[in-house]
């Protein structure tokens, strides 16, 4: 894929990764906010040259084609989230054991919060800090 | 004492299917994995959260709206589609290309000069991600959820709408399952606008109900 064609919005380099939903004018479609968020981190990460492009590319792109994926494209964002975790184990910035961790860690934090307050991660009852 | 508002509850919210709500104070294993994603890479100094939360700021404020705007403005311009638009909003949403994932019912309101709409997610912060984008930090505050049940004339007021004693308000209770969107009225004066130009005038919170539709510049 070429340069966007057109410059009025400035688009990240992230928004040309294959198969990404986009809006008739170009700009991504989030299914949650967790994808946004998802995304964003992405954008800035590469922004800060932390990955290259092709590095990104390679990545997203081995993850939507395991086996097993959804041929409707609806976990497009699951893949996108499995090839930041990839690239982030291969540049040794975070293991697979540190990011599930962690993330059990919030999940038992979300649990552990009253309804209605915001959920912070010293919430999480067997977190060592 | 006249009545003033009325609140379409929905069968779960008043039944026992709290699983449905449990995601607010559950995480789903990505919500947790992108959570976790971020508290490693705030850890090692690899991204500002400053940065992020602008980036999707972005999508929050200027990108997702405008499919709700064009879905808006197209009700505005083709009566069948406005109708369609009322009679199965999922599907004539679907049709210009806005689903969500998890394939959520959409279900348009519809202001009429007499009714005024206006949309919450009581026990949580349900909303119609796909025509709205990301929803607005007040919309996830409990004072909204609370108080635009409660008050929704006083809550209209804080966001500068006051509208005619006479108008009615509902108040529509968003659920997982089923999203809401308000149709705001056409503004006077717009006859000779196109879809694009239409869209310009219908911003989010028009959408939400805590605004009405601006009026051509």
């Amino acid at each position: 894929m070429s340069a966007s064609e057109h410059r009025c919005d400035i688009k990240p380099d992230i928004v040309q990764s294959p198969g990404l939903p986009v809006s008739p004018e170009g700009d991504p479609v989030f299914p949650e906010p967790w994808a946004a968020e998802a995304f964003a981190m992405t954008v800035h990460l590469h922004e800060r040259g932390v990955f290259t492009w092709p590095e990104w590319a390679q990545a997203l792109s081995g993850q939507v084609h395991q086996p097993g994926r959804a041929d409707d494209g609806s976990d497009y964002f699951d893949c996108w989230v499995a090839a930041l975790c990839d690239l982030l184990a291969e540049k040794q910035v975070a293991d697979e054991a540190t990011i599930l961790s962690l993330q059990q860690s919030w999940q038992r934090a979300a649990e552990a919060t009253p309804h209605g307050m915001p959920i912070e991660l010293r919430n999480d009852p067997h977190r060592q800090s | 004492m006249h009545d003033d508002h009325e609140t379409d509850h929905h069968d779960h919210h008043g039944h026992a299917h709290g699983h449905f709500h449990d995601h607010d104070n559950r995480y789903t294993d990505m919500q947790a994995r992108v959570r976790a994603l971020e508290t490693v890479l705030v850890e090692k100094g690899l991204i500002d959260p400053k940065a992020v939360d602008a980036i999707v700021e972005t999508y929050e404020t200027k990108i997702g709206p405008k499919n709700g705007a064009r879905v808006v403005a197209k009700a505005w311009s083709d009566p069948v589609f406005a109708d369609w638009l009322k009679a199965d909003a999922t599907a004539a949403i679907a049709s210009l290309g806005y689903t969500g994932r998890q394939g959520e019912h959409m279900r348009a309101v519809f202001n009429t000069p007499g009714t005024h709409n206006l949309i919450v997610c009581t026990l949580c912060s349900c909303y119609p991600w796909a025509v709205l984008g990301l929803p607005p930090t007040w919309y996830k505050a409990p004072a909204y959820r609370s108080r635009a049940v409660i008050d929704p004339r006083g809550v209209l007021a804080e966001f500068g709408l006051a509208l005619p004693q006479e108008t009615k308000i509902r108040v529509w209770d968003s659920t997982a399952e089923l999203r809401y969107l308000v149709i705001p009225e056409r503004p006077d004066g717009t006859d000779g606008l196109d879809e694009q130009a239409l869209a310009a005038l219908v911003s989010r919170d028009a959408m939400i109900g805590t605004a009405i539709a601006g009026v051509p510049s």
